[in-house]
């Protein structure tokens, strides 16, 4: 089985703070991970190959750096990793990432092409559905479990906000996976030392099959019109006390607010 | 493409087991005030099997036309059957506008028929608003939750956006109210279904929406553990609330998902949020700085969270709560 | 010159680090507490293949290098430093030994099971009455036909009883003193060998440390480490690899008190201001991490000259008295600074502490260091 993974390199949003004065984003010293949810995805590739036997390919869209992301796939155990890195990329709404995407997977082979959901420096989850379009593929988002049961028929669990479904689908197909679903295992150190050695592939536009029109800003149907930051409510007031009278000004403030 | 030919505010009614979604609703609201800006109907896509005696429900909402496709394939939500009859129907009917909710299934559809009618979604917006161009005005949190982008889609239509429930109030119910209900048949290409549900399972085991909640007593980090969160639990006992958590809690395996307040988890805006030992990472701000009325306990005096709490503690959760369920507890006692 | 890790060891140093915080921290106050070999995050540790980092491939190993193995040290004592000494003990006494000193045979049929963590390694050296004079052994190999006999008694050995694997040192010519002491390589398994009483601990509480009993133990010629009297020689250079472990450990603690210490004076308020904005607690602590820092480059430079097959003897002592030391007066003032709360087990600096005092006494104590780095001072 050929299975591919899409992954995403974003700043870890969880250590992005603001500048209290400013009101703006502190980006300096923020690292840059492998999206959560695209992780749990590898994680569900690497469990499809531990246990039927598959090649997985990581492929990411990013600039030159991304590649890092990809070294850790391949220590985790991704057999081959591929970068789509071009100016012409730039500026890309989901549609037009989904374009490339799609355009570099229709000159590879796939049995199952799986993404993250969302990514958290978006959280858009649109990326997956749109490729799965493009491709013509059957999508299921949402997928916490997966089972393989031969020729190319999967059962997933997909969870909603009420419970779980159960969906059976005939591949190829696209799913998009929840990071709590799939705790993705640690880089191996042995893998970790070839990770360097091994090639990643470099893929300018032109090897994709997709018209240059469609990607990046060209390809972009949503345009940011202005980007600004929230205005936060003045800050209430802040009461340094014992816990005592602590605990009686929390109870005032509730009875004034007739919330008990 | 002419712009011109694509007129009207479209919803994506969804509904599950003939059960219309309250986000469904909550966008009629808002369509019936963008229409009436551009001064064009509000239209509800109703698909389904067997649903057409509900449709008239969402005229009394808003809606001036329900499109009611009612076909078995439509029974319950799968993307591919979904995407073709919303597909044809968008095709037929040239919405300038279309508004789904940010749900499982709302998430799952638009990116498909954004990316079928090649058009531009904007995800999970908090603000829809109309231009001077009479183009809609998408506004969306970015980047975790602190940033804002208003983001066009001027030059392809229908401008599509989803919406998170709990994020646009419902107009009022006037079933006085008189539209049109109006039929739409797709025709299906079967050899395109894929997927097939076998089950859908409906969890109990004691989940509760923490989007219903009136009060929400929420832990973070500083909670530490699950014997933290008894100590939140008893708190929530007597107030009558329920517990919800940050995402670090979340990640650490402490809490379920469900109950994850925030960008990746879920947005609330209780009467009364009470956040302790929680630092307010953006993104747990982005989730929760609606609500009515927040208070904060936290040992940090700079922690983030005390920026949008009305009432802010600097102090040890693990001392104050239990001393504040006591005292609550005496005092719903003496209320009795 | 370059002060920069490599790029697999900085991607190694992102995983290990994780691990740490989610796998091992979590349990590190109660394998503390219990007294508790932590036997399955050394499982998952065998499984990334953290047990057999310097190791070849080819003996089924990482192939990594040892600066990589300071880091998983490193890493891990930053917030236990139990598993860190579990796999110092692992990698350098045992595994470190049989690479360096063993036969192809050897190699072939022991590396393997070191290397994936399937077996534990220990080493053997200190006695009753051998100590800071390890030349004193008295525990007698006498060769028997095909076989060795071992009598005799260690103590204070680490992962013992957990451990698979024992790289033994013995006296088999009392009359040649130095010369007269050989290493075998000990299975579990072998009769006449047994694990004597548990030690009680002031630190390190989860690792074992134990007795080693021979009693008329019959070990194959062929499990000879090294030639016949070469056993003092390899102890030693068995030794200087293992400091640059413990170093690593030491720094890991050091590196884990100060974590803590600026979490607390962030958060902790006197006379209306945060500890952090006392002067006193800036200059102290600048201080401490500029030595933290210093003993961070002492130890990967040992470790990038025994990498390089480099004399490194000296700079491992130095590695591992300076970094022993740091550790020892970063836990002590990370305790100070933590004040009442600090002697309690709420927070982990005293256990820190305890932990930190080990790193200056076992694998030479401190004076042992000064002696080697003195020995080559004076040697010109």
């Amino acid at each position: 089985m050929n299975i591919i993974v899409c992954v995403k390199q974003v700043p870890d949003t969880t250590a992005v703070k603001i500048d209290p004065v400013k009101h703006t984003l502190i980006r300096e010293g923020v690292p840059s991970i492998m999206n959560p949810d695209d992780k749990g995805g590898l994680e569900l590739a690497l469990e499809l190959k531990d246990k039927v036997g598959a090649k997985v390919t990581v492929i990411t869209m990013g600039p030159p750096q991304a590649d890092l992301v990809l070294r850790e796939a391949l220590a985790m155990g991704a057999d081959r990793a591929i970068l789509l890195t071009d100016r012409a990329f730039a500026g890309a709404d989901t549609l037009a990432t989904s374009n490339a995407l799609a355009g570099a997977l229709k000159v590879l082979d796939y049995d199952l092409v799986i993404t993250g959901r969302q990514a958290i420096d978006g959280d858009t989850a649109q990326v997956g559905p749109e490729m799965a379009e493009h491709l013509g593929l059957p999508q299921v988002s949402y997928v916490v479990d997966c089972e393989y049961n031969g020729e190319n028929k999967f059962t997933v669990k997909k969870e909603t906000e009420d419970g779980y479904e159960i969906l059976e689908v005939e591949g190829p197909a696209l799913f998009t996976v929840l990071a709590s679903g799939y705790k993705a295992r640690y880089m191996n150190v042995a893998l970790i030392v070839d990770a360097f050695d091994k090639e990643v592939e470099i893929w300018p536009a032109s090897k994709l099959d997709i018209s240059p029109e469609k990607l990046g800003l060209k390809g972009s149907p949503t345009k940011v019109m202005k980007a600004f930051t929230k205005e936060t409510k003045p800050a209430g007031q802040l009461y340094e006390l014992e816990p005592e009278q602590a605990v009686d000004v929390i109870i005032e403030k509730l009875k004034e607010k007739f919330i008990i | 493409m002419n712009k011109a030919d694509y007129k009207g505010v479209y919803v994506f009614v969804e509904q599950r087991d003939g059960q219309i979604q309250s986000v469904a609703l909550e966008l009629l609201g808002k369509a019936r005030v963008l229409a009436d800006k551009l001064g064009e109907n509000v239209v509800a896509f109703y698909p389904g099997y067997k649903n057409a005696e509900s449709a008239k429900e969402l005229i009394a909402w808003g809606a001036d036309k329900v499109v009611l496709i009612d076909a078995p394939e439509l029974k319950d939500y799968i993307t591919e059957q979904y995407s073709q009859a919303m597909s044809q129907a968008i095709d037929h009917y040239k919405p300038s506008i279309v508004l789904l909710g940010a749900t499982t299934i709302g998430r799952d559809l638009g990116p498909r028929l954004a990316s079928r009618l090649e058009t531009g979604l904007t995800a999970d917006c908090t603000g829809l608003d109309i231009s001077e161009d009479r183009d809609l005005m998408m506004t969306r949190p970015a980047f975790g939750g602190n940033l804002m982008a208003t983001i066009l889609c001027s030059e392809h239509r229908p401008q599509m956006s989803t919406v998170r429930p709990g994020v646009m109030q419902k107009g009022t119910r006037d079933a006085s109210r008189v539209g049109e209900i109006e039929n739409f048949t797709p025709s299906f290409d079967p050899s395109k279904f894929k997927v097939k549900l076998v089950k859908a399972v409906k969890e109990e085991k004691g989940k509760i929406d923490i989007t219903e909640a009136k009060i929400l007593v929420s832990g973070g980090r500083g909670v530490a553990n699950s014997e933290g969160f008894a100590k939140l639990q008893a708190l929530a006992d007597v107030v009558g609330g329920v517990v919800s958590s940050s995402r670090a809690m979340v990640d650490a395996g402490v809490m379920p998902h469900e109950v994850q307040v925030g960008q990746t988890g879920k947005t609330v805006r209780p009467d009364l949020y009470m956040a302790c030992g929680i630092s307010g990472a953006i993104q747990h701000l982005a989730g929760m700085e609606e609500s009515d009325f927040i208070v904060a306990i936290n040992k940090d005096k700079f922690a983030p969270i005390f920026g949008v709490a009305d009432v802010g503690i600097v102090g040890d959760v693990h001392k104050i709560v239990p001393m504040l369920t006591e005292k609550l507890s005496k005092l719903m006692a003496a209320k009795k | 010159m370059d002060f920069e890790l490599t790029k697999p060891q900085k991607l190694f140093q992102q995983m290990i680090r994780e691990f740490s915080e989610k796998e091992v921290k979590p349990i590190a106050a109660q394998v503390d507490e219990t007294e508790e070999f932590p036997r399955e995050n050394v499982k998952k540790l065998a499984a990334l293949g953290v047990l057999g980092i310097p190791t070849p491939k080819e003996f089924g190993g990482a192939g990594g290098d040892h600066v990589m193995y300071t880091i998983a040290v490193e890493e891990l004592s930053r917030v236990c430093a139990t598993t860190g000494v579990i796999v110092s003990a692992h990698t350098s006494l045992c595994e470190d030994a049989i690479l360096d000193n063993g036969t192809p045979e050897q190699k072939a049929k022991y590396l393997p099971k070191l290397a994936s963590g399937e077996w534990i390694g220990a080493f053997g050296l200190t006695e009753p009455n051998a100590g800071t004079d390890a030349s004193a052994q008295q525990t007698m190999a006498v060769a028997d036909g095909d076989d060795y006999i071992l009598n005799g008694t260690k103590i204070f050995i680490t992962n013992a009883g957990e451990a698979d694997l024992y790289v033994i040192a013995t006296m088999t010519d009392k009359s040649k003193g130095n010369k007269g002491i050989t290493t075998f390589i000990v299975e579990a398994s072998t009769p006449g060998f047994s694990i004597g009483k548990k030690e009680h601990k002031m630190g390190i509480r989860g690792s074992a440390t134990c007795e080693l009993i021979f009693e008329n133990c019959r070990v194959p010629k062929a499990n000879m480490l090294g030639p016949l009297g070469g056993g003092f020689a390899i102890a030693m250079k068995t030794l200087d690899g293992g400091r640059i472990g413990i170093a690593a450990q030491a720094l890991g603690i050091a590196q884990g008190a100060m974590d803590e210490t600026v979490k607390y004076c962030k958060e902790r308020k006197q006379f209306g201001r945060s500890l952090s904005q006392f002067q006193n607690t800036q200059f102290q602590l600048a201080d401490l991490q500029t030595k933290i820092e210093a003993a961070r480059y002492l130890v990967r430079a040992a470790a990038w000259k025994k990498d390089r097959g480099m004399p490194y003897s000296a700079d491992a002592a130095m590695a591992k008295l300076f970094a022993a030391e740091t550790a020892m007066e970063m836990t002590t003032k990370a305790v100070q600074f933590h004040g009442g709360y600090g002697y309690t087990r709420e927070y982990p600096v005293e256990r820190m502490m305890r932990d930190a005092k080990i790193t200056e006494i076992y694998e030479g104590t401190s004076e042992v260091q000064r002696m080697v780095i003195a020995a080559k001072l004076f040697k010109k």
